[in-house]
């Protein structure tokens, strides 16, 4: 060991989930007694990244390298006793032992319990008094607030002898009081010679308490920079990358009447958590309506509360003069024959059954309609006949119309969702996420029938975490920002930049005033 | 391999058909009820009979032991088509099961226990357990301090109520102001196989003020004969002779003599002497009784037997009637 | 990463015959060889076992009509089990529910038996599926509206199930001239289900009309589940809850759909038991049956064939196990159910004890032979 080495290093690590590359080529270097950021987009890779470190997963290849020394992480144990500990963004903690119980889990030290806990009751006095990490160790867990669990998880990684701390997306469940807690936290840790590695997708702790920062895009490391010599434009850039904008040819959009009219719409959910706040939007015939955002931003909320699958807690939803709120038709099943298709984010949970045949899930949503049926009976030769169109026209391999869903790519699935979606002719139509996980060929393919279908007169929402998918597709942009629209530009105006900024929650006008809350570039 | 199941199909059907033409090859048969024949009670009263009978002849029996409802005429038929000259079906829930059978082989004899079947080649073997309770149930008042007695049944079925009944009658007869609590283990079959419980019951009957009880609960109540041993409460035991069981806290038995009817049963057919027709047993015929052995010695003393044999005389004249639970 | 996470009933990616043939059968001799050691250790020859076994399931009429008895109480709490795994249930109390289908089926035949013969046998089956339905409805209702788990709701009705039966059989349809056995009298005999025809041979066995209605009930099952759009609805509920929300299928309906049929299959139990063999109510007629149509239906993998393949194999166990402790004095009734219990245990519990491995050896296989292409 040579003490002027990093604390940790990763050289050239891979790792597949079967097709899916999600870290490629990834080198790293994180010099000992820092707060190193790691930044990127949600699904750009971090996450795996620090499973790896953490041995939750292992690497396809490359290296990993601890003080120096190269170590083989394979499994947790191994990466706590190489000195790294990790607060995961879902606390593990067990809701009904006390503090001091859940910290000494797995590290009871014999069979006894007694001798332990009285051991290891001093030892976290210490470290409470070191790190200023106030609580009360007698405590249950599950009454504690998500703020001092949170610091529970801390303790329990530097009772085990953490000298390196990940923690990912720290303060996704924090107030900003508790944020500035943990960061102050965190610089003690720093102060006592502690690495911290913070990942996260928020400019502002990166630039707010980091030395260091390293930005990943598509599981690729695209930058590491020291913190002074950046700023959040830049990160912002970085961070949505200027990879070849995928281009659509398509003319201007000639927008028609108002189809759609969303007013004032609020969703709690049953946490009580406020997921929607104050949308408004219009969706207008011949027309896509672009929403930017970083995803959990309340996208996924909006699309299932449009698609009939939640019911919003107040505001107004008009489709075509009618109000759908709290009338009986709002429901997935009725909004469908009303003529509302809907392209779910997440073809997997939500768009296929996957163990169903192609045919089958072709009538998912649509099982009731006489198209598939014959009197009180599912008509299997319809639903493979019109499965056989589908796949025909949007061009599905294998053409084969009794294959089970999951026996298709991510992309020729997605095609199997959207011909479901798009050949039942709906007025409306909602797209969440239109090209994830999809192929070069297949994105292109998916775009053009939505511009397509738009020159027929229909109107369109796409939701997408891809900023340039937004921008090529949509004729108008929304941004949305934990739980609310930042701002609405035309397409023609948006930039990354702007685009970025609004992603990060800072509006048009803010970004030329000082901004009170500290959102504001410094 | 199936050529040869065949072949020893025929050869055993052929074995059965000379074993019917043999006169002196007797082939007794008895078939327990489910709970099976190591019961601890009842079956294994059965089972005990049917052992007696087979050390004193040295004649084997063929048995089976019920585990779906549906055997119980399975097996009755089975064991008549294999040439048994008398087939004895355990308890009451064989009914049905013997009355197809034997009118299906008029030629073969059939002994149930505990229930009547009316045919002609049906021999029902009841026993009068109201009056064995009885006698019972005047020795626990007897040798009650606190006057409150407990009894412990197995499964809520009409046939536990006669049990209680006669108990509770035999109490009052001894001591007016007795006080006699009764629990029941459950509603399904599990109660006769639930020692813990049982033994929950009797602890519980033991906090309310009794002292001595009484279990009619078939495996059930070995639960109840080790709380009674760990709280030095007395326990009365049931079918057979339990007093061994927990010598000196064991205060008696009721016994009811299902071996011996068992092996009656046996030995009559194969002397010539079995008749059909209904059997009760009960006081008179010593079909019911109460356990006195080394093992309760001190704890039934003279002047309660006294009493006891007082009350079994007036019960078979006919002085005393006691109550039957129907 | 997660989404390939199979859930009950969930089909695999091999070929068929492995997982419906293969995977069963290698299953089923892992179990016989255990049960063959077992029966070694008490000292009696396990080949001559298996022979009696056989024999005493097949070999003679009697045996066969004994072994499709059991066969047809296997299908109906088979196919039970199976629609409740469609929609992604794990339904333990077909039992109670069988029972208290032989409640429904009792106050048909004996109340109502001034009716003919036409019209009480209907009304009986009907009662039958209605009371077993009824009784799974509770838990359904409780699963579905309040999301109290059903494993643990079925249990727990299994036991209210024997309670009230036993009460009802004790207290109020007792037959008083029984001689205080917990059981009714005798139904009459119009309302009683045709036996065997005597040209089989197996007249004197128990078996009668309910094995054809398990016939015709497997078929309908089938047609339900991939011919219509309730049998569709129920199926994306169980496979994923989040496609059926996106639909606009709503799971808990279907949740409670699905468990009403499963507790009305269960009932058909009764009319078998009651209306077919016994011709009264009883206790412990279920026998059992209502957990073993578990194992029947994970064997049979929730298809109609694959249940009477299974439930076949349970009859054939069933009344081959009586057969042995007949013939071998040695195996006695623990014995027979230590080898059920292992049949079960193999095909149920440990299921996916060879399952991986053996479908690895075909994704391995399959992939390579793609590959080559």
């Amino acid at each position: 060991m040579t003490t002027n080495a990093p604390a940790l290093e990763l050289r050239r690590v891979n790792k597949w989930f079967g097709a899916v590359h999600a870290n490629r080529d990834i080198s790293l270097s994180v010099g000992r007694g820092t707060i190193h950021g790691i930044i990127g987009e949600n699904g750009a890779g971090k996450s795996t990244l620090m499973s790896i470190v953490y041995g939750f997963y292992e690497a396809d290849e490359g290296e990993i390298y601890v003080n120096g020394a190269l170590c083989d992480i394979d499994n947790p144990q191994a990466s706590i006793e190489a000195g790294i500990g990790m607060v995961h963004q879902h606390f593990m903690l067990v809701d009904t032992f006390t503090v001091l119980e859940n910290i000494i889990l797995g590290v009871e030290g014999g069979n006894r319990l007694a001798g332990g806990i009285e051991k290891a009751r001093i030892e976290l006095e210490r470290l409470e008094r070191e790190y200023t990490l106030e609580v009360d160790v007698d405590a249950l867990v599950g009454d504690l607030p998500v703020g001092l669990r949170q610091r529970v998880e801390i303790l329990k990684a530097l009772y085990r002898g953490a000298e390196i701390l990940i923690l990912d997306e720290p303060t996704g469940v924090l107030t900003p009081q508790e944020a500035d807690h943990l960061f102050r936290i965190l610089n003690t840790l720093r102060e006592q010679g502690k690495t911290v590695i913070l990942i996260t997708h928020k400019l502002r702790e990166i630039m707010a308490i980091t030395d260091h920062v390293s930005v990943m895009r598509r599981g690729e490391m695209v930058a590491h920079v020291a913190t002074k010599d950046t700023d959040r434009e830049k990160l912002a850039e970085l961070m949505v990358g200027r990879s070849v904008l995928l281009r659509v040819e398509k003319e201007k959009a000639t927008p028609g009447a108002d189809l759609m009219t969303i007013e004032g719409l609020n969703y709690i959910d049953e946490d009580g958590v406020a997921r929607l706040k104050n949308i408004g939007l219009t969706l207008r015939a011949g027309e896509i309506l672009g929403i930017a955002g970083v995803s959990g931003n309340g996208q996924s909320e909006l699309l299932e509360v449009l698609g009939g699958i939640i019911s919003p807690t107040s505001g107004s939803i008009r489709y075509k003069g009618e109000e759908l709120v709290k009338n009986p038709k709002f429901n997935a099943r009725d909004l469908r024959k009303i003529g509302l298709g809907h392209v779910p984010e997440d073809r997997h949970k939500a768009g296929l059954v996957l163990s169903f045949s192609a045919n089958e899930n072709t009538a998912l949503g649509y099982h009731d309609l006489p198209m598939f049926n014959k009197g009180a009976t599912l008509d299997r030769t319809k639903m493979v006949s019109a499965c056989e169109t589908y796949i025909e026209k949007f061009d599905v391999r294998p053409p084969d119309a009794t294959l089970k869903a999951s026996g298709f790519s991510g992309g020729n699935q997605q095609k199997l969702v959207l011909a479901r979606e798009m050949e039942q002719d709906p007025d409306v139509l909602l797209v969440g996420q239109p090209t994830r996980g999809v192929d070069i060929g297949a994105i292109e393919f998916i775009h053009k029938q939505l511009i397509h279908m738009r020159d027929q007169g229909k109107a369109i929402l796409v939701v997408s975490v891809e900023i340039d998918e937004v921008m090529s597709l949509a004729d108008r942009i929304a941004v949305m920002f934990d739980g609310a629209i930042v701002g609405e530009l035309d397409a023609s105006e948006a930039t990354e930049q702007r685009l970025g900024l609004m992603m990060a929650g800072i509006s048009d006008q803010e970004l030329h005033v000082s901004d009170p809350e500290g959102e504001a570039v410094s | 391999m199936f050529k040869q199941l065949k072949l020893t199909a025929i050869a055993a059907a052929v074995v059965a058909v000379t074993g019917i033409a043999k006169a002196d090859d007797f082939k007794p048969a008895i078939i327990f009820d489910m709970g099976g024949k190591f019961d601890k009670s009842f079956n294994e009263a059965g089972y005990n009979g049917a052992e007696a009978f087979k050390k004193k002849t040295g004649i084997e029996y063929m048995e089976f032991e019920v585990t779906q409802v549906s055997q119980r005429e399975q097996a009755t038929k089975r064991m008549a088509r294999k040439g048994a000259d008398i087939v004895v079906a355990m308890g009451f829930a064989q009914a049905a099961a013997v009355e197809k059978a034997a009118k299906a082989n008029p030629d073969t004899k059939f002994t149930i226990i505990d229930m009547v079947v009316d045919l002609p080649n049906v021999q029902s073997v009841v026993f009068k357990e109201h009056e064995g309770s009885f006698l019972v149930g005047m020795a626990a008042a007897m040798a009650s301090k606190t006057g409150k007695v407990g009894f412990v049944g197995g499964m809520d079925i009409p046939l536990i109520r006669k049990f209680a009944l006669g108990y509770k009658e035999g109490a009052k007869f001894a001591n007016p102001n007795a006080e006699v609590f009764e629990n029941m283990t459950g509603t399904t079959p599990a109660a006769w196989n639930d020692p813990t419980k049982g033994g929950e019951l009797a602890k519980s009957q033991f906090d309310r003020g009794a002292d001595v009880v009484y279990a009619a609960a078939g495996g059930t109540g070995m639960g109840v004969y080790q709380a009674a041993k760990d709280s030095g409460k007395l326990a009365i035991g049931v079918d057979s002779n339990q007093n061994h069981l927990q010598p000196g806290t064991m205060l008696t038995s009721m016994l009811k003599r299902v071996d011996v009817a068992v092996e009656d049963a046996f030995t009559s057919a194969k002397n010539g002497t079995w008749k059909p027709g209904i059997k009760v047993l009960g006081l008179k015929e010593g079909g019911v009784g109460y356990a006195v052995d080394e093992h309760n010695k001190g704890l039934l003393t003279a002047e309660m037997i006294e009493k006891l044999e007082a009350a079994k005389a007036d019960i078979i004249s006919g002085k005393i009637k006691v109550t039957e639970y129907k | 990463m997660s989404e390939t996470k199979s859930k009950f009933g969930a089909p695999s990616k091999v070929p068929a015959w492995v997982s419906l043939g293969l995977i069963p059968l290698i299953n089923l001799v892992a179990a016989f060889l255990i049960s063959g050691v077992v029966i070694l250790i008490v000292g009696d020859d396990p080949i001559k076992a298996l022979e009696v076994l056989v024999y005493g399931a097949f070999g003679y009429p009697e045996a066969v009509g004994y072994t499709l008895y059991y066969t047809t109480n296997f299908i109906f709490t088979g196919l039970a089990v199976a629609i409740a795994f469609h929609c992604g249930l794990f339904n333990i109390g077909a039992e109670g529910q069988a029972f208290i289908g032989g409640l429904g089926v009792g106050i048909a035949a004996l109340y109502f038996d001034f009716l003919p013969f036409w019209a009480v046998i209907p009304l009986a089956i009907m009662l039958g599926a209605v009371f077993g339905a009824g009784w799974a409805y509770v838990p359904a209702y409780l699963q579905a509206k309040r999301g109290s788990h059903i494993v643990i709701t079925t249990i727990m009705f299994n036991f209210i199930a024997f309670s009230v039966m036993t009460y009802l059989l004790v207290e109020v349809m007792i037959n008083p001239s029984a001689g205080g056995s917990p059981e009714t009298r005798e139904f009459s005999d119009h309302t009683w289900l045709a036996r065997a025809p005597e040209f089989t041979g197996m007249a004197d066995s128990p078996l009668n009309f309910s094995f054809i209605l398990a016939l015709l009930l497997s078929g309908v099952f089938y047609y339900f589940v991939w011919h219509t759009r309730w049998g569709y609805e129920i199926r994306v509920v169980g496979q994923n809850e989040s496609a059926a929300r996106y639909a606009g299928i709503s799971p808990s309906k279907n949740i409670i759909l699905a468990m009403i049929i499963s507790g009305g299959l269960a009932g058909f139990v009764a009319v078998n038991e009651l209306l077919g063999v016994h011709h009264r109510v009883l206790m412990d007629f279920t026998g059992g049956y209502g957990f073993v149509g578990i194992a029947v239906a994970l064997m049979g993998r929730n298809h109609p064939i694959g249940i009477f393949m299974a439930a076949l194999l349970f009859g054939a166990i069933y009344q081959g196990g009586t057969e042995l402790s007949f013939e071998m004095s040695n195996i006695n009734k623990e014995m027979v159910i230590v080898i059920q219990g292992l049949i079960i245990l193999f095909s149920g519990a440990l299921e996916n004890m060879f399952r991986p491995k053996i479908e690895g050896f075909f994704k391995k296989r399959q992939s390579l032979s793609t590959a080559e292409v």
